[in-house]
């Protein structure tokens, strides 16, 4: 029956082919273009099948909002408007879930912090809308530039949470993002992480897939909650919500709800390994030192890893693609070897730091930092400092930086 | 000097194209071939406020990204970033490499004669480019300031040639460009400039010739080389 209703090889208004997402992304053929991050996201949706994108300018993922509009107007996209405020848009990107679309939202820093309780309804509604987060400082005194503080706060929300090193992996991971979010035995949201500016505002060279290609639309039908639509109106989910019935069975239900949508976010474990070829990446982990890391802090290290090699200092590096479903286990075997472990990180609490710590047996080989807050740059020269360090070597001085 | 990996940190202040600059010469270096990088680093986007960007430009594939807190070569786009301190770094030309290269527009000496016997210990070279003036006598505007600086780094270091230079603007001003709010309404503003598109891209490539002209002289007359390249192959 699946068969005879299948899109895959029709065409949309557009004159895309609705393409089965593992040919396109791994068969197709690839044109290398270079592009801002802001640019390869545009390039990303333009082949998502996205039904609804929902916009409000912060800095750094503004420019990406703007170009999404531009797709927009050339009809790549069902529909695109601007919220009243972040909360405004991430209410209405649950309320366009709850119609059955593929929705899309981009969002940093303060405006991410502000539209927080949404996040939660959308795990426990099953809502698999992705949300692309370009993070930057969310202090005071103000910062636009990158600080990856708001990823800590989305780990406990139930979404799936992803951060992407490059352009390269943003285009990519946001189209199978939305297949892994959208297996039925998953069906949650996704946050979709990139350090602002590094990732959104930098020039790279990043392979896309053929522009005539997209992926097949979403079917809501798939969700193992009732979607909304006559027979099912958003009333009946909102009148009587459990915990407002003080008895046994309420409670017992709110409770196995959330165990269910943690079980869910583990069950995407399989998918996302399948889809991203595993929930991290390694390179040389026998070695006795080994950067773990995430995001930039991951290309800031493998240029560390450069400057070391130059003085004869073998150093190995875990890249941590996936934060949840958390990759425990993948961190357990590839450290296992190492004496030091450095966790290079662009916030001020070291939160990637001390969840390694809390997942491998003598924690006390973790170094958490070199740490950079606030905005600033991470230079690869005080990732290779803090490792000479380490290992009782002495090192160059880098205080003074002007003499 | 021959070296792997060329940085570039470019001093500007807001509304001057410093960002452009260092897209276009980034666009230009993968048009040569060779791995390039390159991004901004502002605060609010207003005119007149400090505004850097970066390239990096290689033989192998680059990873580094965010603030060049160590470059070879540093443009100062406007005296202010020097006389008033409008950059991120203090002083200006904090960072800086051995035998790096400081490039600056301006038609009159600015540094004292401490900024000048550092540069001398660290033998960085100096190169003072009357930029503003030559934009606004070959395009007849101030806006081409930028393209000024991207000649003269072009023209000294030899990073990009000069071919790749105008397919990167062709790309770049030849078709409708999307960024900021900033960005957009001074791409309208340049573009009022010019009665064609045609026009813009044509003088905009005329400052860049002049400027990596002028730049490539002081260059072979200063015997100053700093080239990206395998040092290992040239040796």
């Amino acid at each position: 029956m699946a068969d005879t209703h299948s899109v895959i090889g029709t065409k949309n208004k557009k004159g895309q082919t609705f393409t089965d997402t593992w040919k396109m992304m791994n068969e197709a053929p690839r044109t290398p273009s270079f592009y801002t991050g802001s640019e390869v996201i545009k390039e990303a949706l333009r082949r998502a099948s996205c039904d609804v994108m929902i916009a409000y300018p912060i800095t750094p993922q503004s420019e990406a909002a703007a170009l999404i509009g531009e797709l927009f107007a050339e009809g790549y996209i069902g529909d695109y408007f601007r919220g009243e405020s972040e909360f405004a848009v991430m209410s209405q990107c649950a309320g366009a879930a709850f119609g059955g679309a593929r929705v899309f939202t981009t969002t940093a820093g303060p405006g991410t912090m502000r539209a927080m309780e949404n996040f939660p309804m959308w795990s426990g509604a099953r809502l698999p809308i992705q949300m692309i987060v370009t993070c930057r400082g969310i202090n005071s005194p103000l910062s636009i530039q990158p600080d990856t503080l708001e990823i800590a706060y989305l780990l406990n929300t139930g979404m799936l949470v992803w951060h992407a090193e490059t352009a390269q992996d943003f285009f990519d991971w946001i189209l199978k993002g939305y297949m892994v979010s959208e297996e039925p035995d998953v069906h949650l949201p996704l946050a979709l992480c990139c350090d602002g500016f590094f990732v959104t505002h930098t020039k790279d060279v990043v392979n896309l897939t053929p522009t005539d290609m997209c992926l097949p639309p979403y079917d809501p039908y798939r969700s193992p909650v009732p979607c909304m639509d006559m027979e099912c109106p958003p009333v009946r989910m909102m009148r009587d919500p459990f915990i407002m019935k003080s008895n046994y069975i309420s409670y017992a239900t709110h409770a196995s709800w959330q165990q269910e949508v943690w079980a869910a976010v583990e069950r995407s474990r399989k998918h996302t390994i399948k889809w991203l070829n595993g929930l991290i990446e390694t390179e040389n982990t026998d070695a006795e030192v080994i950067i773990v890391a995430s995001g930039t802090a991951v290309s800031q290290g493998r240029e560390a890893i450069r400057l070391l090699e130059d003085e004869g200092i073998r150093c190995g590096l875990v890249k941590v693609k996936v934060l949840r479903p958390w990759p425990g286990e993948e961190i357990r075997e590839a450290t296992k070897n190492a004496k030091h472990i450095v966790v290079p990180e662009f916030n001020v609490t070291g939160w990637l730091a001390k969840e390694i710590k809390a997942t491998i047996p003598d924690s006390d080989r973790v170094n958490a930092g070199p740490h950079v807050c606030g905005g600033m740059t991470m230079p690869p020269e005080i990732i290779a400092s803090e490792i000479k360090t380490l290992l009782g070597m002495r090192t160059m001085s880098l205080a003074g930086r002007g003499s | 000097m021959i070296k792997k990996r060329l940085n570039v940190r470019m001093s500007g202040l807001g509304g001057q194209g410093a960002v452009t600059a260092a897209h276009v010469l980034a666009m230009a270096a993968n048009r040569d071939g060779k791995f390039s990088i390159s991004n901004p680093f502002f605060g609010a986007e207003k005119r007149m406020a400090p505004a850097e960007s970066y390239c990096r430009i290689g033989i192998e594939r680059i990873y580094d990204r965010g603030e060049l807190v160590f470059p070879d070569v540093i443009q100062v786009f406007h005296p202010q970033v020097i006389t008033m301190g409008k950059s991120y770094t203090m002083p200006f030309y904090s960072g800086v490499k051995e035998g790096g290269l400081v490039i600056i527009n301006s038609d009159q000496p600015l540094l004292s004669e401490e900024d000048i016997q550092r540069l001398k210990d660290l033998h960085v070279a100096l190169f003072y480019i009357a930029g503003t003036e030559l934009a606004i006598e070959v395009a007849g505007t101030e806006l081409s300031t930028n393209m000024s600086m991207l000649g003269s780094v072009a023209g000294i270091t030899k990073c990009v040639t000069m071919e790749a230079l105008d397919g990167a603007l062709q790309e770049r001003f030849g078709k409708k460009f999307v960024a900021s709010g900033g960005t957009a309404s001074l791409d309208e503003a340049i573009k009022k400039k010019f009665a064609k598109k045609e026009m813009l891209l044509a003088k905009n490539l005329a400052t860049v010739k002049a400027a990596y002209d002028i730049a490539s002289e002081w260059a072979e007359k200063n015997q100053y080389e700093l080239r990206v390249g395998n040092p290992a192959v040239a040796a």
